[in-house]
């Protein structure tokens, strides 16, 4: 284990996916060796879509949607991804770091870092130039001003190069990928900014420059917004503010130059891409439809409306059998070359406001907040892919400036996720409430809605909570809203007598409480449920819940409360509250008195539902900082300050499946939850204690670990039972081992394997039947492979914190974790064997 | 000029063949040759095939072929002095709507409905005949009109059809090569460059598109047309267009012409890249009585004769006086025949009208006895006056003057109570075979000036009925021209917007004249695309010239400093918001207004009344066919 480093700010999943175009693998993509299926499989099975998404490249199969691999490395975010021209099974990518990385994609390896030192805002690599590629930087000593510059890559030996050979191409070019582009056979380079086209031939040297009026008679806006270059012929596609596409000709001449006009959107094209052959050119904006426009022409044109949002990117597969626009939702959608819609996948939605805050969902361990507006969207952190998202307001949403619609404000989860409370709001003149509580409905497995109370509060609710107690009694169960009309109220659920009732329980008010005509802005129960700690402006006031009578207050003047919590666990006795004024305190619910303070402007506090720490977010000069403390002790355990420059919004602790093994004291409160945080931009992160080198590596001996990386579920599923057979009886009885866990491997691949890409059910059946049956061989001799494969498990889960890449590991880590804590002394006889079988698997990895 | 029409010969197709000379051909089944010099059909021959629809000259300009009604393609020689009857060509049903030669004049191509064909000029055979309407969309599937045709000389056939498509045949194979659809309606007309690398389609939605060829690689031979640019100057169908090197020229039904210069041909900035918009007519159609606050307005087959309005309030800038006295429809006097009106005219005090169609001269006399008002046609008019191109009465009725043919002008008596005595026919020294087309008689009686269509001035003494002496010609055309009552000089307005004042007693150009010479006129005046079509003189101020054209009126103060070109030139209403010095210091010769719809006719009826004719461009569309219907984004 490499000891830990500091703690690093890392962007997590849920990433923006439209940071950079999309790029499709070529069809066919190299298998895993170890699979015995013949050629017969569909292309567009090894086909992979891979895209930027934060710090991460991220490869999707086409045609199961399916996140197959995260490329790791880069220590910013990525701003291009690029098929390597010469050979497709590799991948170019840039980012803000300042290196160019070369993946062999479809076996997850970093093969090369190129360091540029300059912020790389875009690349493009050509087909044409082996050993350079082109990238967008910025120029040194002016803000704002960007320029297109060519980087030899050289071929020297060795993971990390500096490539220092940057020659600037076009000056004053646009940041953005979309600006710039290159031509046909990359004779020459386009790029447009503001106004002006810039065409520069590469072998001529010669650069043209072509400019429009800003604004048209007409009314039109004449800004570029994007360019597309046709793969055969010399006509340039450019995108303007006002929807018109320009199709530019003969632009090697200066005066003589032409262009023709396509004319659809109503507003700023976004994107422009040819297919292959150049017939059509797709164009996308913010009315969320694609265009095709055949072969130049006005009137021959095809749509595919109703995308959902706003197109951001548009890009197609060098065989034009597929395409892919990128939205402004953080959603892939995968379309069809017959412009029929395929696939999705869906990131975290970007909500315009987050305003429920980060919520964990205690059922599915899914991160909870505002999606689609009127929606809440379930997030699951460790496959980074929406769950699913849930209407809460049920209301057409009208895309129109200056309407003001219901959105969704507050949310709780009960303790076990059995019940959920939503409010909603909307302010026209007067203000209108909803709550809404939700029934998590077994059969149907999603939230039912069952009872709805119109206006629960005079005014704005400000906070929401349950209280957290076995919900096997109904009864027990409480809801807490406060409100800015200075009161909070007591929600129970009340058994309806009457029969014909369609449902028998329903909610109700309990208890009305106030303190001196203050506003209620937080509540908070105790962790046993018996207390109530309420703010009102200045002060904190607790309440039995039992018999709701005000137990003790507490204030910290001048100061109003921003946040409270209850300590956990051992520190119970504490409550923990932030004022705007600057201060933390701890005060000592037995004594009744101020147990410590500190001097900080905390933000958000955050208490972990698994340990007795808290963190809490400060906001000090621009920068955020992380303090982690227990309420015990007046001294942080840890402290992490500029954590980040953005202000940090909102923060939650989402439970590991897998408690982590943390080398340092320090970071110990990272070991059975994780931090999540959620910036004003609304970027999502987490913090990590991992070195960027050692994911490197591991992620490199992973790949030696496993034979058989899985390319697609089928060759996964394939290639996994080759490797059963090899290996024999051994793994027969692991398979049986795992029967006793009652998740059979080969029961759950058969499930969970899409029916089209299973194998024939004769070479299923064996297996299934095996896995059916009970082993009564002895189980310690069987369980010893197990180990050795735990131990590079264990290497491997320790390379990457977030997430397990495939769902094999997943299933594996299940006995692991039983195993891991008891030791198998193995005999020497049964080391060798193996050694033995261990080397007869590395054979074939020299033929690569 | 203008040639006036006929109510039974509407012309379809025009060309210009050997040299100098233009063919008209219509749907009365003539060929008629114009003569330019008197402005009117010299010769017609019939071509025997019914309604013509469509004539094409070939390269030399010495054949004509026209398309007839009945399917037949008819060859006609150009010989001198006529066109002669050379040979049928095959006939086939279906009328031909376009014809194009092939550059080398062995083939014709031949548009009608639902196909095109190819014609052997030396046999007289159809070699090729090429269906247009296939790949047409079903529920569309009706005629489809090919509308207009070029042969380039590479063999490729360009049609253009009621389906908005251009579409490019090779004719030896019969094959379709490309097809644009440029527009959803009907693609109504087509031009080729001289290069043959670009083409001009005008289609019944009032646009016009550019095709191009242009080589799809750079330096590579191969070579596609492609549609580039768009232009929106029309609000009805565009029914002509041309390609010069230099400009696309359009013509539509909404009776504007367009000249829209080819950026990327044109050097530098100039006058020459400016876009210009041509609405007819530039003559002038409306006469006024001063003195009997009559207007006589000329429309093509009628005339129409109103008594103005008056107010008996005044107002201040701006405001809109009630009228006291509704303007009154006095009199319409519908010509006879078929021929339409060419020029017309009513007298100073009211109690003439004259007009004049290309064969005949009419001459009335109007009674006014109270309310009722009664016309007589005035017997006995002399039988040589035609035909008459520009009519202008005397400031005291007494006398009328008519321009006639090669360059003269005769006057005649008016004698009360309706009759008419030939008095002299002025004739230019030199001779001439052109006609006058512009008159000016000075108030006091004594001058005439008379411009022919050599843009030759003559001023003639009336005193004497003889010469007097001739301006100094000026390469422009004429288009307005007055004498001013106190001084005696004559003003001409030019085509390229010059303003000359001349001298008629000294014979020499005034010393302000060649001042504005000197200096120069403003910039923006020259790059104006209308020409004045007006000048009138303030009675008050003797410096005072009022000058209109189509946009904008405009009184030109002799006493005032020329502007030069870093000065505003319509400077009027930042004039208002200046102080008095100030506005005194920014004075200058030119006070522009532009407020005016279309201005048809503006004079000055005495020195506190000013009448206005407008003619808003509203109002000729509204009375047009209905455009085709376009969908607007969000209507």
């Amino acid at each position: 284990m490499v000891a830990p480093a500091a703690l690093r700010v890392v962007r997590c999943g849920g990433s923006a996916l439209h940071g950079a175009r999309a790029v499709f693998s070529l069809a066919g993509g190299r298998r895993a060796p170890s699979d015995p299926a013949g050629p017969s499989r569909p292309s567009s099975l090894c086909r992979f879509l891979l895209c930027a998404s934060g710090d991460f490249v991220k490869m999707y199969s086409v045609a199961t949607e399916e996140l197959v691999r995260l490329l790791r490395g880069h220590s910013d975010l990525v701003t291009g991804v690029q098929l390597a021209p010469h050979n497709h099974l590799q991948l170019y990518s840039c980012s803000l770091d300042g290196t160019i990385k070369l993946w062999d994609f479809t076996d997850g390896i970093l093969i090369k870092t190129f360091t540029i030192g300059y912020k790389l805002l875009a690349l493009y690599a050509l087909p044409t130039s082996e050993d350079s590629v082109f990238v967008i930087i910025p120029k040194r000593g002016e803000r704002d001003t960007f320029q297109l510059a060519s980087v030899k890559l050289t071929k020297a030996a060795g993971q990390d190069t500096e490539a220092k050979e940057v020659s600037v191409v076009l000056e004053g070019v646009d940041v953005s990928p979309k600006c710039t582009a290159f031509g046909r056979e990359c004779e020459y380079v386009a790029s447009v900014k503001g106004t002006n086209l810039q065409v520069y031939f590469f072998k001529r040297k010669q650069l043209n420059r072509f400019s429009l009026r800003a604004k048209t008679a007409k009314g039109g806006n004449n800004v570029f917004t994007c360019v597309a270059c046709h793969p055969q012929e010399d006509c340039i596609a450019t995108g303007h503010a006002d929807g018109k596409i320009r199709l530019w000709r003969n632009f090697n001449h200066k005066k003589e130059y032409t262009y023709s006009t396509l004319h659809w959107h109503h507003d700023r094209v976004m994107d422009l891409a040819f297919s292959a052959e150049g017939t059509s050119l797709l164009s996308g904006g913010v009315e969320s439809v694609l265009v095709q426009w055949h072969s130049g022409s006005d009137c021959k044109k095809d749509f595919l409306p109703r995308l959902g949002s706003a197109i951001e990117y548009v890009s197609i597969s060098s065989d034009s059998t597929f395409c892919c626009t990128s939205h402004t939702d953080n959603r892939i959608t995968i379309i069809n070359s017959n412009l029929r819609f395929s696939k999705t996948i869906q990131g975290l939605i970007k909500a315009r406001e987050v305003k429920t805050g980060l919520v964990v969902d205690p059922r599915t361990k899914a991160l909870v907040l505002n999606g689609e507006p009127g929606h809440l969207q379930f997030y699951c952190l460790q496959t980074d892919r929406q769950l699913y998202s849930l209407d809460i307001v049920q209301q057409e949403y009208i895309h129109q400036a200056g309407l003001n619609q219901s959105d969704l404000v507050r949310v709780a989860f009960s303790a076990q996720g059995k019940w959920l409370a939503t409010v909603e709001e909307r302010k026209e003149t007067d203000l209108e409430l909803q709550l809404k509580l939700w029934f998590f409905d077994e059969k149907t497995q999603s939230f039912k809605l069952n009872t709805r109370i119109s206006m629960p509060h005079e005014d704005r609710i400000t906070a929401m909570c349950f209280r957290d107690t076995d919900e096997l009694e109904d009864d027990s169960l409480m809801l807490v809203t406060a409100g800015r009309d200075c009161v909070f109220k007591v929600w129970v659920i009340l058994e309806d007598t009457d029969p014909e009732a369609q449902q028998s329980l329903s909610w109700s008010c309990d208890f009305v409480g106030s303190y001196h005509n203050y506003q209620a802005t937080n509540c908070c129960f105790s962790e046993d449920g018996s207390l109530l700690a309420v703010s009102f402006g200045e002060t904190v006031t607790v309440w039995d819940s039992s018999t709701w009578d005000l137990k003790c207050t507490f204030c910290h003047p001048p100061g109003k409360i921003r946040n409270i919590c209850f300590g956990r666990l051992t520190c119970s006795k504490y409550l923990i509250g932030a004022t705007d004024h600057g201060f933390l305190c701890c005060w000592n619910l037995l004594s009744c008195a101020l147990e410590w303070s500190a001097h900080l402007n905390i933000i958000v506090l955050q208490p972990d539902p698994l340990s007795e720490h808290i963190a809490a977010v400060s906001w000090l000069l621009k920068e955020s900082s992380l303090f982690v403390f227990k309420p015990s002790e007046p001294r942080p355990i840890c402290i992490q300050r500029k954590l980040c420059k953005e202000k940090i919004q909102f923060a939650a602790f989402v439970p590991r499946d897998v408690p982590e093994t943390i080398g340092s004291e320090k970071y110990l409160w990272l070991r059975r939850s994780q931090l999540f945080f959620l910036t004003d931009r609304q970027e999502l992160m987490t913090v990590s204690t991992k070195p960027l080198e050692e994911r490197l590596t591991l992620s490199s001996k992973q790949l030696a670990v496993e034979e058989s990386l899985p390319v697609t579920a089928f060759s996964l599923l394939l290639g996994k039972h080759r490797h059963q057979q090899s290996q024999g009886s051994v793994d027969f009885g692991k398979v049986i081992h795992h029967h006793h866990e009652q998740d059979s491997p080969a029961v759950k691949e058969l499930l969970h394997t899409p029916a089209h890409v299973l194998p024939s059910a004769s070479f299923l059946c064996p297996i299934f039947i095996n896995s059916l049956l009970i082993s009564k061989e002895n189980k310690s001799a069987e369980e010893v492979p197990d180990e050795v494969e735990m131990e590079s498990e264990e290497a491997e889960d320790d390379s990457d914190e977030e997430n397990n890449v495939t769902e094999t590991k997943q299933e594996d880590t299940v006995p692991i974790e039983s195993l891991g804590e008891t030791t198998y002394k193995l005999s020497k006889s049964e080391e060798k064997e193996l050694r033995k079988i261990r080397k007869v698997d590395y054979s074939w990895i020299s033929v690569f | 000029q203008a040639i006036p029409g006929h109510q039974a010969r509407s012309v379809e197709a025009l060309c210009w063949a050997a040299g100098e000379r233009l063919f008209g051909a219509g749907l009365s089944g003539d060929i008629t040759e114009y003569d330019l010099e008197r402005l009117r059909p010299a010769r017609a021959v019939d071509g025997f095939g019914g309604p013509i629809w469509s004539m094409a000259a070939n390269n030399d300009g010495t054949r004509l072929a026209i398309g007839c009604e009945d399917g037949s393609v008819k060859l006609f020689q150009v010989v001198p002095g006529s066109v002669q009857f050379e040979k049928n060509l095959d006939r086939r049903k279906g009328r031909v709507l376009c014809l194009s030669w092939h550059p080398s004049g062995t083939h014709l191509a031949a548009g009608s409905i639902d196909f095109l064909r190819v014609l052997d000029v030396r046999s007289g055979r159809t070699t090729q005949r090429i269906m247009v309407n296939y790949h047409v969309p079903k529920p569309r599937k009706h005629e489809c009109v090919v509308w207009s045709i070029a042969f380039l000389s590479s063999g490729t056939i360009v049609s253009s059809d009621s389906f908005g498509r251009v579409q490019f045949w090779d004719w030896e194979r019969g094959t379709l090569q490309d097809s644009h659809t440029v527009s959803t309606s009907a693609a109504l007309s087509l031009a080729v460059s001289e290069e043959e690398d670009s083409i001009v389609v005008g289609t019944s939605t009032g646009a016009t598109y550019q095709l191009q060829l242009l080589p799809v690689k750079v330096g590579s031979q191969e070579k596609r047309w492609v549609r580039t640019k768009p232009f929106q100057h029309h609000t009805h169908d565009v029914r002509a267009v041309v390609h010069t090197p230099m400009a696309l020229i359009s013509g539509g039904l909404d009776a504007q012409l367009v000249i829209r210069p080819l950026m990327e041909k044109v050097q530098k900035k100039s006058y020459e890249a400016v876009l210009r918009k041509f609405i007819l007519p530039h003559r002038r159609l409306v006469s006024c009585a001063r003195k009997a606050r009559l207007l006589l307005f000329q429309f093509s087959q009628h005339l129409e004769l109103w008594r103005l309005g008056s107010t008996n309030k005044t107002g201040k800038d701006g405001e809109v006086l009630p009228v006291s006295r509704m303007p009154e429809h006095l009199l319409q006097l519908k010509s006879k025949g078929p021929e339409h009106i060419y020029c017309s005219c009513v007298s100073p005090c009211g109690s003439w009208i004259a007009y004049s169609t290309a064969s005949r001269f009419h001459l009335y006399r109007v009674q006014h006895e109270g309310d009722s008002i009664s016309v007589k046609k005035v017997p006995g008019v002399p039988k040589l006056l035609l035909p008459a191109y520009q009519l202008q009465c005397s400031s005291d009725s007494g006398r009328l003057f008519i321009g006639s043919d090669r360059g003269s002008v005769h006057v005649v008596q008016l004698l009360e109570p309706g009759g008419c005595k030939h008095l002299h026919t002025l004739r230019p020294p030199a001779g001439t075979r052109e006609a006058v087309y512009l008159l000016a008689a000075s108030a006091d009686g004594s001058w005439l000036a008379a411009v022919s269509g050599d843009w030759e001035v003559h001023v003639y003494s009336l005193k004497h009925f003889k010469h007097h002496c001739t301006v100094p010609t000026y390469s422009c055309a004429v288009t307005a021209l007055a004498i001013h009552p106190a001084t005696n000089n004559l003003v001409i307005a030019y085509s390229d917007q010059q303003i000359f004042e001349f001298s008629i007693p000294e014979k020499q150009y005034t010393a302000w004249s060649r001042m504005v010479q000197n200096r120069g006129l403003h910039r923006l005046w020259l790059e104006r695309d209308s020409p004045i079509t007006h000048i009138a003189f303030n009675p008050k101020n003797a410096s005072q010239i009022l000058l209109h054209d189509i946009y904008m009126f405009c009184v030109l103060d002799k006493s005032l400093p020329l502007p030069d070109n870093n000065t505003l030139l319509v400077n009027q209403s930042t004039l208002k918001q200046l102080s008095e010095p100030a506005r005194q210091r920014q004075l200058h010769a030119f006070k522009i207004c532009k407020k005016f719809q279309p201005l048809l006719f503006a004079d000055l009826l005495d020195e506190r009344c000013l009448v206005t004719v407008e003619r808003p461009a509203l109002d000729i569309s509204a009375e047009l066919p209905p455009p085709v219907q376009q969908k607007k984004f969000g209507t």
